[in-house]
């Protein structure tokens, strides 16, 4: 089974990584670029077919590990098919 | 008092540590993170500094995962003395033994100089000893040294006295309220981003007021 885990800035956490890629695209032309916030995206494989138990495991690997809930949130997708 | 310094893969700054307590005439003991370790009442630990994990997803996230920490969590509840340098901030503040998160620098540039730290709190056992000097010279060596907490925790910390340090000239990090170094709340905790064993035989010195501190505490209580 694969899944795909987004984890993302909270938005009350400055990201200066994004805002200095967006002076970095707003510098070669892409004057129309606002804003830019960068995350993780983390691909995970597992044993195992029964979707919503992985679902459940994913979100217990994003709180102890994956993400810090002090500063990130996260989405879990569950790729393939359903 | 002896000393427990801890290692895990990656971490660079424990033989400095070992060096200021040893000129300090701590008696130390090296612990590497996977070997077993009996922690005594009366320790001190020591989380050094360093890429431990190579600051693999996050710095200081999977040391705090280590089998030692879970030790040295139980030895911190107990109230146990724990301090975390740099990079042991980090992984104190992953282990939920202090609250917030050490994020990249404001700038997005490592930062690597002294910077003058105020004592804010001059009652934890860190710093009893700062109470005439009130402004110490520690260096900084991070590129992500800026402590956040929300507004909420970062409110209680100051009402709880758990600042124990703060930038006091230019914050070089960006760190929320200039903070350089916080307690838990029962004060047996400590984490600081400057490096307090860079100054004990070398540069200002101030580095020993925070080791003196702590024996004093440890053989007072």
């Amino acid at each position: 089974m694969k899944a795909r885990v987004r984890v993302f800035l909270k938005p009350s956490v400055f990201d200066p990584q994004g805002s200095t890629v967006a002076s970095a695209l707003q510098r070669v032309g892409f004057e129309e670029v606002q804003s830019v916030r960068i995350g993780k995206s983390i691909d995970l494989e597992l044993e195992g077919s029964d979707r919503d138990a992985a679902k459940t495991r994913i979100a217990s690997m994003c709180e102890k590990l994956l993400a810090n809930p002090v500063i990130e949130s996260y989405s879990i997708e569950l790729l393939g098919e359903a | 008092m002896r000393a427990v310094v801890v290692e895990f893969p990656g971490s660079n700054c424990e033989d400095d540590v070992v060096y200021a307590l040893e000129s300090l005439a701590f008696e130390v003991k090296r612990w590497w993170h996977k070997d077993e370790f009996t922690l005594e009442n009366g320790d001190l630990v020591v989380l050094p500094g360093g890429f431990s994990y190579g600051d693999y997803l996050r710095c200081g996230a999977m040391a705090a995962l280590s089998p030692a920490m879970e030790t040295v969590k139980e030895f911190a509840n107990g109230g146990g003395l724990v301090l975390g340098i740099c990079n042991g901030f980090q992984i104190l503040c992953e282990a939920g033994l202090l609250p917030g998160v050490l994020i990249r620098n404001a700038t997005r540039r490592f930062v690597c100089k002294d910077v003058e730290l105020f004592v804010e709190n001059v009652e934890t056992p860190w710093t009893s000893l700062m109470d005439q000097k009130r402004e110490v010279l520690v260096p900084v060596a991070h590129g992500d040294g800026q402590y956040w907490a929300d507004e909420a925790t970062l409110d209680r910390l100051e009402a709880n006295g758990q600042v124990a340090f703060r930038y006091a000239g230019l914050n070089p990090n960006g760190a929320a309220r200039s903070i350089a170094g916080i307690t838990n709340e029962r004060g047996n905790v400590l984490g600081m981003m400057p490096h307090p064993e860079r100054a004990t035989t070398l540069r200002s010195g101030d580095g020993q007021l925070l080791f003196e501190s702590i024996r004093r505490f440890a053989t007072e209580s």
